[in-house]
């Protein structure tokens, strides 16, 4: 699962946000990709993400993570170690991914991503044939 | 518990700097500070305070944590959180992972609140990753009218 660091800005694809030209913020989220025998599990951290602002997408076996955060409290603060922006993510699918059954949850501010393995992918296991051995 | 704190005077002077670049509207939207921290963070979870007339609320940066792990006490004007965030549910060899950005482990972090408390009215909630806690004034740190009397 390569990652696009630098969106495509041709056609389709030009998804990418170019902080100097627009007003809002975005940040990266930090996430964690493994591996099992049955697909790739990611899991992004997304604090103060409801789920009706996350946006998953899939196009062009492009996965854009987009999600807008808001500070659960009103007001006047006083101390401030952390602000809260979007977050804006993209991932690029490799066709060994099975595309159509992706699932998201999004849960305690985690959102987890399944990725199961096209069958192709799987590993598979070859049964030997012993001949038997002539008389 | 009062200690003296040396970087209390360096936060102050960035607050000043962020009110100063945030007078100037948001196209300058670069100088303020917006990060996740990841694992090499300092201090874990980071944290908000905002000031209301009788309360005043902690914010916690926390997706992730267990609820049931999380352990707020307060005491003599000092509050310790402390609770865990696992960094996937089951076991996982390490060998398995792509990318490992996420922070993850036990966490305490212990603060100092600038007003008194009223102990026994702390309330906490956990949602969408964020841990809030509401720190009800005790009366007699509350703000208070003072009416003027005409002669």
């Amino acid at each position: 699962m390569a990652e696009k660091t630098v969106p495509t800005m041709s056609g389709k694809q030009a998804t990418g946000r170019e902080t100097t030209r627009d007003q809002e913020r975005y940040i990266q989220p930090p996430v964690d990709i493994y591996e099992t025998p049955e697909g790739l599990t990611l899991l992004a951290d997304l604090p103060g993400v409801a789920p009706g602002e996350l946006d998953v997408r899939l196009e062009d076996s492009i996965l854009t993570i987009r999600a807008k955060a808001k500070h659960a409290v009103t007001g006047e603060p006083i101390y401030r170690e952390f602000e809260l922006v979007n977050f804006f993510r993209q991932f690029e699918l490799s066709d060994r991914v099975d595309q159509g059954k992706i699932t998201a949850r999004l849960n305690h501010g985690v959102l987890t991503l399944e990725l199961p393995k096209a069958e192709k992918a799987k590993p598979r296991q070859i049964t030997v044939q012993v001949e038997k051995a002539a008389a | 518990m009062a200690t003296w704190d040396l970087f209390d005077g360096i936060e102050g002077l960035r607050r000043d700097i962020d009110q100063a670049f945030e007078r100037m509207g948001p196209q300058f939207p670069m100088f303020r500070t917006a990060f996740l921290p990841g694992r090499a963070a300092r201090e874990y979870p980071l944290i908000n305070l905002y000031d209301e007339q009788n309360t005043l609320y902690m914010e916690a940066l926390a997706p992730g944590a267990d609820p049931s792990s999380f352990n707020i006490s307060v005491a003599g004007g000092t509050l310790t959180l402390s609770g865990e965030k696992r960094r996937v549910p089951g076991e996982v060899k390490h060998e398995a992972f792509h990318r490992e950005e996420r922070a993850a482990g036990k966490f305490v972090r212990t603060i100092e609140l600038p007003v008194e408390i009223d102990d026994s009215k702390v309330t906490a909630e956990y949602k969408n990753g964020l841990l809030l806690i509401g720190l009800p004034k005790a009366e007699k740190a509350k703000p208070r009218q003072i009416n003027v009397q005409v002669t």
